[in-house]
């Protein structure tokens, strides 16, 4: 038998696979799912989670960041993501407040706490105390007032008193969904 | 298709109907509309969309699922909740089962006037609750006497001898039907002749008894959208760059270098429309740049170049300003309101053993609400939808309407939760500006302030200077005052009377009016280019911090006890008339004064280390006193414990209010202790947090402890912003204590620091 053997085509394929250089852009985890931001790089993570992803949980409340109603977790640290450009982002996990909770729904403790000690003016600033306390408790499991009075967080409404007893409920332990 | 069928009207108070949905639908709804609507056709819908279209309060599905609307803009207030919880007591309803809809505008064409099926929509200025007392406890009501002669005929016996519990109707025999099984029986009862009587307040399951505010799960998780968050197509994102001056004019603009940056769509001028009110149209003169997000947005504007030319508030100054109101005050020239003229203040003079005069001054406030302004605008060839945080969506309306010139109903006005309110959202400028906008591009626009534009740009709450004098007899008896106030009018360029514009900044009946034999209050106009609205506590801050300080003074020149002097002047529990039609209950303002004084050992007051500081106040039928324990530490105040008793008659939720109590009263310190808006050649000085620098989570105290008065059977009050007022004169009055200062001048830090 005569081997088989190829042969070239009268003419060049109809197509061909190509190599091309993948698109430039920004690698982003952000709440568990991957993201490739291909946009300007210097776009600050505050207005790509608003305008891009639609992830509306963190708050535009100033330029520069003061009043913490956009602060999301950056390796498990509390920043600002006003001040954040997109491209200092790449292979850092981020979360925001709607990753806080479970997968399954089950609320983070401080959120729970938050809701059992109804901390919540308007709740426009809710999410970035939430994420400064999630940040607290990280750094120190029992939080003393001293602690708590270094949160950056501005709130016209007044929750503050209500925000310093949800924080002492999850240090207590007592910050449990039913 | 056809609109929902209205099985039966029955007639509430002042041109308002109870209306029921026909049966066949599987739900049973009940809703509220103004005089004439059943006679409106209802424009088609399906049937989920009737729970709106009806003017609907309350929805209940086969599943015993309850749908409650909420009428009113819940901007952090707990309308949202309170009012739901209203109904569904009355309506006897499982709160589990309760699912709170916020209602947006309601709106139909009443040959082409606007009729406003949910009647009143207002949030943030104390008044939902006592005007939801009455309407929507009648819709839970008879609700529930549908629901309870269904069941009577299912089960053969007498509507009498079944009562209901949670979402239950139960027959003295123990037998038990849902709701949810009894909504298409319930649908077809005729309604009572009578509206069915309300439950007696020995029966309220929800009234009285805490909850937790219903957003607040969307809200923890990141869920809840504001207006700010709300996306929208293709909209554009724009954002401003206001005139400096709302009187000026643009001199010049190069756009080269904004249109050159990617993203950005176009840059457009905005022009107040003349002759329109303050709050109906852009509050300045502003050029838009519009682009695809935010970012590029941002960017562009950046790279305007913009020369501004100053129209006459150039040269306004706000030192200035306060300087002529001292001259005003200090002058010959006539008062532009007597507010209030008891007796004989200048005879009371002659017989006067002692005098004590002081003056104070309060600064230019902004509103600060943490979500900046923002609205979406959707036009379309017949149809507008807007999504607006606003506390009073009818304004929006008109604004959308007046720019529009669309009918009555093809006018859309979504309300979700609002970031904040305090009077900001009464006006309307911004909604003017977006249509504007979205007229002129074609698109959606999503209209943006960045918070340099709505701290420079807003319609501030304005500084005043009060002169008080007090006239004591040989008895040490304060048996005069006389008091002057000028200010700029909140009321001013909005087409109110001149006679009139007194009223955003005084009341006539404020304490100590009623207490004294001879009393004066005199208000003095000033006036000013600089935008003025309403605001948080107006008029009652201002003039309560300048009150019960002097009330404090008087007892130190008599060397009393200021508890003493406050009881003293307020004199025997009594019920004095007040012009505004009501009475102010004296008893009732001495319980919160003596509960708080009680509460922070009052008795310590002389020797105690730190300095303790008291005031009360009354708000529109309900009674506010707060006790301050302060300290000074080198250049450092402490605000060591707040205490606050409150009485507002009814209380709906306990737990909502002690957050507003609480809330308001960390406001009013916030305020005092720190904040300021100041204006030079016009331009407002205060442009991000850092200038105008709400209070940290250290400056404020630890808590704040709140005493609620069990109100009976009282009618429920408003309490939005009840514990503003005393707050800050009992901070000052406990800050004199500690440090032997006076503070007569906010903000209270820079003043203290200052006088030390």
């Amino acid at each position: 038998m005569v081997p088989v053997q190829a042969k070239p085509l009268p003419t060049g394929p109809d197509s061909a696979i190509v190599p091309v250089k993948i698109r430039d852009g920004v690698d982003l985890e952000i709440n568990g799912e991957h993201y490739r931001h291909t946009g300007d790089p210097q776009m600050p993570l505050l207005w790509y989670l608003r305008d891009v992803l639609q992830l509306t949980g963190t708050k535009y409340a100033d330029q520069h960041g003061v009043s913490g109603a956009d602060l999301v977790l950056l390796d498990g640290k509390a920043v600002s993501a006003i001040t954040l450009p997109v491209a200092r982002l790449a292979g850092k996990q981020v979360t925001t407040v709607e990753g806080l909770a479970g997968n399954d729904g089950t609320l983070h403790p401080v959120q729970q706490a938050f809701i059992d000690e109804d901390a919540i003016g308007c709740g426009y600033c809710t999410s970035g105390w939430l994420i400064a306390a999630v940040d607290l408790l990280r750094r120190k499991k029992q939080p003393d007032d001293d602690d708590i009075d270094q949160l950056p967080n501005l709130c016209r409404c007044g929750c503050q008193t209500r925000v310093r007893r949800a924080i002492k409920r999850v240090a207590a332990g007592k910050a449990v969904q039913p | 298709m056809s609109g929902p069928r209205i099985a039966g009207t029955i007639r509430l108070e002042r041109r308002r109907f109870l209306q029921v949905l026909a049966a066949g639908a599987g739900v049973l709804m009940v809703g509220i509309r103004v005089a004439d609507a059943a006679d409106a056709p209802l424009p088609p819908a399906l049937l989920g969309d009737t729970f709106y279209d009806l003017g609907a309060y309350v929805r209940i599905d086969s599943d015993s699922n309850v749908l409650i609307g909420a009428r009113d803009p819940d901007t952090g207030t707990g309308v949202a909740t309170a009012l739901p919880r209203i109904i569904a007591d009355e309506l006897d309803a499982d709160w589990n089962q309760v699912t709170v809809v916020p209602l947006g505008l309601g709106v139909a064409d009443d040959n082409g006037q606007p009729q406003w099926t949910y009647g009143r929509q207002i949030g943030g200025t104390g008044s939902s609750i006592p005007a939801a007392w009455n309407d929507l406890r009648q819709a839970g009501a008879l609700a529930r006497w549908l629901l309870l002669q269904a069941a009577a005929r299912r089960l053969g016996m007498p509507a009498d001898r079944l009562r209901s519990e949670a979402g239950t109707v139960i027959a003295l025999d123990g037998r038990r039907l849902s709701y949810g099984s009894l909504v298409d029986d319930a649908s077809a009862i005729a309604l009572p002749q009578k509206l069915p009587p309300l439950k007696t307040a020995d029966h309220y399951q929800l009234i009285g008894k805490p909850a937790g505010d219903v957003d607040a799960h969307g809200i923890v998780t990141g869920q809840t959208h504001f207006a700010i968050d709300e996306h929208d197509g293709d909209a554009l994102v724009a954002v401003l760059a206001h005139c400096p001056w709302p009187d000026g004019t643009l001199e010049r603009i190069d756009t080269a270098d904004t249109l050159a940056v990617k993203g950005v769509v176009k840059v457009m001028q905005l022009v107040p429309e003349p002759g329109q009110p303050w709050g109906s149209t852009a509050i300045a003169p502003a050029v838009a740049v519009l682009a695809e997000d935010t970012w590029s947005a941002l960017q562009g504007r950046q790279k305007l170049k913009i020369e501004w030319k100053p129209g006459p508030s150039g040269s306004e100054n706000s030192a200035a300003l306060e300087q002529q109101a001292v001259a005003l005050l200090d002058g010959t020239a006539a008062c532009t309101a007597r507010v209030r003229n008891d007796g004989d203040v200048d005879a009371a003079g002659r017989k006067a053993a002692r005098r004590l005069q002081a003056s104070y001054f309060q600064p230019w406030l902004a509103h600060a609400t943490a979500e900046p302004t923002n609205c979406l605008v959707r036009l379309d060839k017949d149809h507008a939808r807007a999504v607006v945080p606003t506390q009073a969506p009818q304004k929006a309306w008109a604004v959308l309407q007046r720019l529009t010139g669309l009918a009555p109903a093809q006018i859309e006005i979504r309300v979700p939760r609002v970031g904040g309110g305090y009077g900001r959202r009464l006006d309307h400028d911004f909604v003017a500006e977006a249509v504007m906008l979205a007229k002129a591009v074609g698109r959606p626009v999503r209209l943006q302030w960045m918070r340099d534009e709505d701290l420079g740009h807003d319609y501030y709450r304005s500084g005043c200077v009060h002169q008080f004098s007090a006239i004591i007899d040989r008895k040490r008896r304060v048996i005069g005052w006389n008091q002057r106030m000028a200010s700029a009018s909140a009321l001013a360029h909005r087409g109110v009377p001149e006679n009139r514009l007194w009223t955003s900044e005084l009341q006539a009946d404020q304490l100590p009016a009623g207490l004294l034999p001879n009393f004066r209050s005199d208000w003095y106009a000033q006036d000013s280019a600089i935008p003025r609205g309403p605001a948080r506590g107006m008029p009652h801050l201002s003039n309560a911090f300048a009150v019960e300080s002097f009330i404090d003074e008087i007892a130190h020149l008599l060397k009393e006890d200021p508890l003493d002097t406050r009881l003293r002047l307020l004199g025997e529990p009594r019920q004095l008339p007040l012009g505004s039609g009501g009475t102010l209950d004296v008893g009732r303002l001495l319980n919160v004064l003596k509960l708080v004084a009680d509460r922070i050992e009052w008795k310590n007051w002389l020797r105690s280390v730190s300095g303790l500081g008291i005031a009360c106040w009354h708000v529109d039928g309900a009674y506010v006193a707060h006790a301050v324990e302060a300290a000074m530490q080198g250049e450092r105040l402490i605000v060591q414990r707040v205490v606050c008793a409150v009485d507002v008659g009814r209380v709906i939720n306990p737990l909502g209010l002690q957050g507003q109590v609480a809330g308001a009263t960390l406001d009013a310190l916030s305020t005092a202790l720190n904040l300021a808006i100041t204006f030079k050649d016009g331009r407002i000085q205060q442009h991000d947090y850092k200038d105008y620098p709400l209070a940290s989570m250290a400056q404020l105290p630890d808590d704040v402890e709140v005493i609620v008065v069990p109100g009976g059977d009282l009618p429920p009050a408003g309490a939005s912003f009840l514990a503003m007022p005393t707050a800050a004169p009992a901070l000052a009055n406990a800050v004199f204590r500690a440090s032997a200062v006076r503070v007569r001048r906010l903000p209270l830090m820079k003043e203290l620091l200052r006088l030390l």
